[in-house]
C-alpha cells in the first residue's frame, strides 16, 4: 500500500466503538474524508484536508486528537497542550470551542477544550498557563504571545497536533509569515508534532502543502479531499436588460435586488468598499416598505455594533446583511440561502469564498447572484462565472517571508528563552517562507532587533537583546519583554476616530460609531456623507472625535474613489481580455453590452488576446490617450504616474490622469498620436523615476509605518502620546524622512519598499504588464472618443488631481487669504 | 498685515514694527539686527527614546544640525539665538556624538550664540559655547521660550510647535508653521523629530485676540494661510 492511500473497506475499523456509537446515535455515518483524517492521525502523517463548508471539516480535523486523548492513560501531573487549533478569527475559535463540546460531552470524554483569544479573561488565561487544557483554540496573535512567554517550552513540549483552520486565507500574508515562524518554534519544542491544515476550495493545494510542511516538501503533507459538493449556481442580474455605462454602485438594480432579498430566507449582500456598503444599505432601506430586518456590516463600524449584527445573524433574525470583506470569513450561518455580489467580483477565489457562505448543507448547491454596476464589470462578472464553473481560480505566488515579521519573531524568541544565533537561523529556515533566508539578511535582522541596525553605532548601550557570557542572546530586561508583549501581531489597524453627534459648544455627544482615520479624508466640514446607514453633516474633527449632525434630507456626497480595495486579479483580467477578443463569446452577454462591443469594433479596435489597445484622440481643447491594460487599478495608477513623467519630459504637457481596474486615461496639452509607443512603454521606466516617486509617495510612508510597528521599531502606542494633555503629533513620517536621508539602505526601508511594490504600488505587476505588451501595443488613432473610452470620461472630474498636490493646495489656500482679507 | 515674498523663499513682514523674514526652514531672521532665531531644536530626542527601548534612527541631531548650518551659511548672522528646548532632556548634551558637538560648537565661531532656556533644557548647555539666558530683548522684540498669555507686543517664542492642517481638493496637508498676528510670533519647531500641535488647539487661544495667520512651511517657500482654510486634525 502506498503511503497516504487508505483502503476504503478498512476505514470503519478506524473508529473506536465509543465514536462509532456516537455517530450512530446522531444518525450519521462517518464520512470518508473524516475517516481518512483518522488514518492520517494514526500513521502520524501531516495532512491537508480540502472540503467545502458544511462537510464536517472541523470535526475531521479534531477526530484523531479526540481519539488519541480518549485512549490516553490518566496523568499524575499536569500535562502540556495536546492539540492546538489556530483560526484566523477569534469568533471562529470561540464557535469551534462550542461545537467541539458536543461530541466531548455526549461521549463523556475526559477532555478539556478551551479557547484563548484577546477577549479571554485574565484569570482564565493565567489558569491556562498553570494547567493547560488538552485542546487549546486560539489565533495566530495569541500563539505568538504564548511563544514569547518564558514558559512556552513547558506548555508546548507535549504537543501532538496543530490544526490550522481556513489555512488558505492565512498563508499568503504577514500573519501567515508570523504563524509559519511560530510553527517552526513549536516543531523545535515538540519534534513529533503533526500539522493538519483545513481549507475550502483552493486552486493549487501544493502551494499550501508546501507552506505548511515542516520540511519544505509538499510530499510530506498528505492531501485529503472531501466530496466536492454540488457546483454553485451563479447568475447575473441584468436589471431591465440594461447595464449602465459607468458607475460603481449598481443603483439602477436596487429595486430588483430588494425583491430578490424578499423572496429568499437570508441574503448576504457583498460589496467592495465601505462607502458602497453604506450606499446600498441606504438605498435598500428607502425601498423597504415591508420593514425587512436588513443590517449593515463593515470594518469602520464600532466593534460592538458589528458583534450585534453577527449575533442577530446567528439567531436567524435578519433577512439580509450588506457587508464588505469583513464577512468573507466567519462562523457558519445555516440560514443563508443567497449571496449577492453587488459590483464586480475582482477575483475568482474571493468569490468562491463568498459564495461558500451560502447554504452550508452539503447536498444543496450554493446560490449566488452577480450585479454588475457597469459594462466592463459585466465582462468581469461573466469571466468570473465561467472561471468558477471550470473550477479555475486565481493562483498565488509562493510566499517570501517579510523581514519585519522576522524581527518581531526574533525578539519574541529572546523573550521566551535565551537563543543561540546559529540554532535559531536553522529553526527559522524550517519555516517555508524563510527557507531561502540568507545569513547576511538574518544577521541584519538580529542586529536591527538588538541595536536598531544603524550604520551610526551609538545605541550599543541601549541594546534590546544582548549576548550573554554563555554565547546566548536574551532580552535586555523585564521592561523590554513587557514592551514586546504589548506589541505582538502582524495586523496593523489604522487609528480610529469616534463619530459623535455634535452637542452645544462644539462638544461631542452620543457616540454613533468609529471610523478609520482615512475614512473621511476627502470630506470637508459642511459636507454630507452616509455612515451607519444615516446621512450626516460633518461639523468638524476635534482630537479623536468626529463631530456630526443629522442631515436626513441632504443628498450625501459620494466619494469618488469608488473603486475596490482589491484590484482585479491578474487571472481574472486575463480571462476578461480573452473573452473580449473572441466575438463568438459575446453571445452570452446582454444586448446593450454586445452592442457596445460591436460599436467599439466598428469605430475603434477590439484588441486581440495578447494585444494592449491604446487610443489617442482629441476631445474639447485637450488631447487624450486611453490605455486598456486590464491590469488593475493599483498597477494602472503607478503606470499612469510614470507615463505622465515621461510625457512631461517629451514636452507633451500632461495635465492629469484617471485610472480604474480596466484602463487609464491621460490628457495633455499636445496630441500624442505620433509618439514612439515602444519607447514610451519601455521597461526601463521602472528605474530612477519610480525610485524617486516611490520615496516621496504617501503609500511608502504608510508601508513604512506598518513595518515600523510590526518590527518593533515603534510601539503601537505612538511615541509622542506622552501625557502632555495636548495632541502633539510625532508621526512616523518624520522618522521616515530622516532615515531615508541618512541610511537609505536600512532594513525597514527595504521592507517598506518591498511591501509597497507588491501591494499598493504593485510594481511587480507593472513590470509583468510592460513585458507582456512589448511589441503588442495596438494603437488606434481616432477622430473622437471611442465607446470604450466613455466610461473613463465619466470618471474624469470625479477623481482628484494627481501630482504635486500638496504644494498646490498650500498655494491655493494662500490665495483665499486675499478673499478673507477683503471680507 | 502686509507681507512680501523674500528672495530666499521666505516671507517678509513686520512683527511689532520690526522687520523680520519667516524662512521656509522654520527659522526667523531679524533683518535690522542681523540675527537668526530658531526654536525647539530638541537635539538627541532619538537617543532619549532609545534609552527607553525604542531605537529610533539616531540621525535626528545631525539632520537638524545640517538644516541649521545651511540656514546659518545662507544668512551669515551676527547673532544666533536658540529659543529653548534646544536639548530634548537634561542629559542630552552628554549623549551628543563628538562630531555633532563639534559642529554645534562651530556655529558659535565668529558670532554670538545665545541659548534661551526652555522647559526641556532648563539649565542650558554645560560644555558648549554661548550665553545662557532666560529671555532676552532685541530691538523691541522680546525673545523667550514659552509664549506668555495676554497681549505681549514684540514677543518671539517657541514651545508650542505650531502646525497647520489644510483641507483641499487633493486631500489634507499638515505642515509646521509660524503663527502671528503682526504683534507677536510663535516659531515652528526646528528639530527633525519635533512633533506639531495644531494651531486650532486651545493652547493658542490665550495668545491672540484677533485671528492670527498661519505661515506654513512649504518645500522652498512659506505659504500664508488664512484662518478659514485651517482645519483640525
Amino acid at each position: 500500500m502506498l503511503f497516504g492511500v487508505v483502503d476504503a473497506a478498512t476505514l470503519p475499523a478506524l473508529l473506536p466503538q465509543r465514536f462509532a456509537d456516537w455517530f450512530a446515535s446522531r444518525g450519521w455515518a462517518a464520512r470518508t474524508h473524516q475517516l481518512e483524517m483518522v488514518a492520517k492521525g494514526r500513521d502520524g502523517r501531516h495532512a491537508l484536508l480540502i472540503a467545502p463548508t458544511g462537510g464536517g471539516k472541523t470535526l475531521a480535523g479534531f477526530l484523531p486528537s479526540l481519539i488519541e486523548l480518549s485512549e490516553r492513560p490518566p496523568a499524575n501531573s499536569p500535562r502540556g497542550v495536546h492539540t492546538l487549533y489556530i483560526s484566523p478569527l477569534k469568533a471562529l475559535a470561540v464557535d469551534v470551542e462550542r461545537n467541539l463540546m458536543a461530541p466531548i460531552r455526549e461521549m463523556g470524554l475526559d477532555i478539556v477544550a478551551e479557547s484563548r483569544t484577546g477577549d479571554t479573561g485574565v484569570s482564565r488565561k493565567q489558569r491556562q498557563k498553570v494547567r493547560p487544557p488538552d485542546i487549546l483554540l486560539t489565533t495566530p496573535e495569541q500563539l505568538a504571545l504564548l511563544c514569547a512567554w518564558e514558559g512556552a517550552r513547558g506548555l508546548f513540549e507535549d504537543l501532538h497536533c496543530v490544526i490550522l483552520d481556513e489555512i488558505h486565507t492565512l498563508w499568503p500574508t504577514k500573519r501567515g509569515d508570523l504563524l509559519a515562524l511560530d510553527l517552526a518554534r513549536l516543531q523545535a519544542l515538540a519534534p513529533h508534532m503533526r500539522r493538519v491544515g483545513l481549507s475550502a476550495t483552493v486552486d493549487d493545494p501544493d502551494l499550501i502543502r508546501d507552506w505548511m510542511s515542516p520540511t519544505a516538501r509538499a510530499a510530506d503533507v498528505d492531501l485529503v479531499r472531501g466530496p466536492p459538493g454540488p457546483a454553485p449556481v451563479v447568475d447575473t442580474l441584468i436589471s431591465e436588460g440594461r447595464v449602465p455605462w459607468a458607475g460603481h454602485t449598481a443603483e439602477h438594480a436596487m429595486a430588483e435586488v430588494y425583491d430578490i432579498i424578499k423572496r429568499h430566507r437570508t441574503t448576504l449582500v457583498f460589496v467592495n468598499t465601505r462607502f458602497q456598503a453604506e450606499f446600498a444599505f441606504q438605498e435598500l432601506w428607502k425601498l423597504n416598505d415591508d420593514d425587512l430586518p436588513i443590517a449593515l456590516h463593515h470594518g469602520s463600524l464600532a466593534a460592538e455594533q458589528r458583534r450585534r449584527v453577527e449575533a442577530a445573524m446567528a439567531r436567524g433574525e435578519l433577512k439580509a446583511v450588506v457587508c464588505t470583506s469583513t464577512l468573507d470569513l466567519g462562523i457558519d450561518w445555516g440560514d443563508v440561502d443567497l449571496v449577492i455580489q453587488l459590483a464586480a467580483p475582482k477575483g475568482a477565489a474571493r468569490m468562491v469564498q463568498r459564495i461558500g457562505r451560502a447554504n452550508h448543507r452539503l447536498d444543496e448547491p450554493s446560490k449566488a447572484l452577480f450585479v454588475p454596476a457597469n459594462r466592463f464589470e459585466m465582462l468581469e462578472c461573466q469571466a468570473a462565472i465561467e472561471a468558477i464553473a471550470e473550477n479555475a481560480l486565481d493562483s498565488e505566488q509562493p510566499r517570501v517571508g517579510a523581514l519585519d515579521v522576522l524581527a518581531q519573531h526574533v525578539m519574541g524568541c529572546a523573550c521566551s528563552e535565551p537563543f543561540d544565533l546559529v540554532a535559531l537561523y536553522d529553526e527559522v529556515r524550517a519555516a517555508v517562507p524563510y527557507r531561502d533566508l540568507r545569513w547576511e539578511d538574518y544577521e541584519e535582522v538580529v542586529d536591527f532587533v538588538s541595536t536598531g541596525g544603524y550604520a551610526l553605532k551609538t545605541y550599543d548601550r541601549f541594546r534590546r537583546i544582548v549576548k550573554g557570557p554563555d554565547g546566548l542572546w536574551r532580552a535586555r530586561n523585564a521592561d523590554t519583554v513587557r514592551r514586546h508583549r504589548m506589541n505582538v501581531g502582524a495586523i496593523v489597524s489604522p487609528a480610529t476616530l469616534n463619530v459623535r453627534i455634535a452637542g452645544r459648544g462644539g462638544k461631542g455627544g452620543r457616540k454613533i460609531g468609529e471610523v478609520e482615520e482615512g475614512y473621511l479624508e476627502v470630506l470637508d466640514p459642511g459636507d454630507t456623507f452616509i455612515f451607519a446607514g444615516m446621512t450626516w453633516k460633518l461639523v468638524g474633527v476635534t482630537g479623536t472625535d468626529v463631530l456630526v449632525s443629522p442631515a436626513p434630507n441632504a443628498n450625501p456626497k459620494m466619494p469618488s474613489w469608488g473603486g475596490s480595495k482589491f484590484a482585479i486579479s491578474t487571472f481574472l483580467a486575463a480571462r476578461v481580455r480573452r473573452m473580449m477578443s473572441d466575438e463568438a463569446r459575446w453571445r452570452v452577454l446582454p444586448d446593450d453590452v454586445r452592442e457596445w462591443l460591436e460599436a467599439q469594433r466598428d469605430r475603434s479596435v477590439i484588441p486581440g488576446p495578447d494585444e494592449m489597445l491604446l487610443e489617442t484622440f482629441p476631445h474639447g481643447k485637450r488631447f487624450y490617450m486611453v490605455v486598456y491594460a486590464f491590469d488593475g487599478r493599483h498597477a494602472h495608477t503607478t503606470l499612469a504616474m510614470l507615463l505622465t513623467r515621461r510625457l512631461d519630459r517629451l514636452g507633451i504637457g500632461p495635465l492629469g490622469f484617471v485610472c480604474n481596474d480596466y484602463a487609464l486615461a491621460i490628457w495633455a496639452l499636445k496630441p500624442m498620436d505620433r509618439l514612439d509607443l515602444d519607447d514610451l512603454f519601455a521597461e526601463d521606466m521602472l528605474g530612477d523615476d519610480l525610485e524617486a516617486w516611490m520615496d516621496e509617495s504617501f503609500m511608502m510612508k504608510r508601508s513604512f509605518k506598518a513595518c515600523a510597528l510590526i518590527s518593533g521599531l515603534i510601539e503601537r502606542r505612538m511615541p509622542g502620546a506622552e501625557k502632555s494633555g495636548r495632541q502633539v503629533t510625532f508621526s512616523t513620517d518624520l522618522i521616515y524622512d530622516v532615515l531615508r536621508r541618512h541610511q537609505p539602505d536600512h532594513l525597514l526601508l527595504k521592507c517598506a519598499r518591498a511591501d509597497a511594490a507588491t501591494m499598493t504600488i504593485d510594481v511587480a505587476r507593472v513590470g509583468r504588464l510592460l513585458q507582456r505588451v512589448k511589441g503588442h501595443i495596438r494603437h488606434a488613432t481616432l477622430e473622437r472618443l471611442s465607446p470604450f473610452a466613455v466610461p473613463m470620461f465619466m470618471e474624469i472630474g470625479r477623481e482628484r488631481a494627481p501630482g504635486g498636490a500638496a504644494e498646490m493646495m498650500l498655494a491655493e489656500a494662500a490665495e483665499d487669504l486675499i478673499a478673507e482679507a477683503m471680507a | 498685515m502686509p507681507f512680501r515674498a523674500s528672495i530666499c523663499g521666505g516671507l517678509a513682514m513686520a512683527v511689532n514694527g520690526k522687520e523680520v523674514v519667516l524662512k521656509a526652514s522654520g527659522a526667523l531672521a531679524v533683518t535690522g539686527s542681523d540675527a537668526l532665531l530658531v526654536a525647539d531644536l530638541h537635539f538627541e530626542k532619538g537617543s532619549a527614546y532609545a534609552m527607553r527601548g525604542q531605537l529610533l534612527p539616531p540621525y535626528d541631531t545631525r539632520e537638524t544640525l545640517a538644516r541649521l548650518e545651511r540656514e546659518v551659511a545662507a544668512c551669515a548672522p551676527r547673532l544666533l539665538v536658540f529659543l529653548g528646548d534646544s536639548f530634548h532632556d537634561g542629559a542630552a548634551e552628554a549623549r551628543l556624538a563628538p562630531e555633532d558637538a563639534a559642529r554645534l560648537a562651530a556655529l558659535a565661531l565668529g558670532r554670538t550664540l545665545v541659548w534661551v532656556v526652555g522647559n526641556h533644557d532648563a539649565d542650558g548647555p554645560r560644555g558648549l559655547p554661548g550665553d545662557v539666558v532666560d529671555e532676552m530683548a532685541l530691538d523691541g522684540l522680546k525673545l523667550r521660550h514659552e509664549p506668555q498669555p495676554g497681549s505681549q507686543p514684540g514677543e518671539v517664542a517657541g514651545h508650542l510647535h505650531p502646525a497647520a492642517r489644510i483641507a483641499g481638493r487633493g486631500g489634507r496637508v499638515r505642515r509646521r508653521c509660524f503663527v502671528t498676528d503682526g504683534r507677536r510670533v510663535v516659531l515652528p519647531a526646528f528639530g527633525a523629530y519635533a512633533g506639531g500641535l495644531n494651531v486650532k488647539d486651545p493652547a493658542f487661544e490665550p495668545l491672540f485676540t484677533t485671528r492670527p495667520l498661519a505661515a506654513a512651511l512649504g518645500a522652498d517657500r512659506v505659504h500664508p494661510i488664512g484662518w478659514k482654510s485651517l482645519v483640525n486634525d
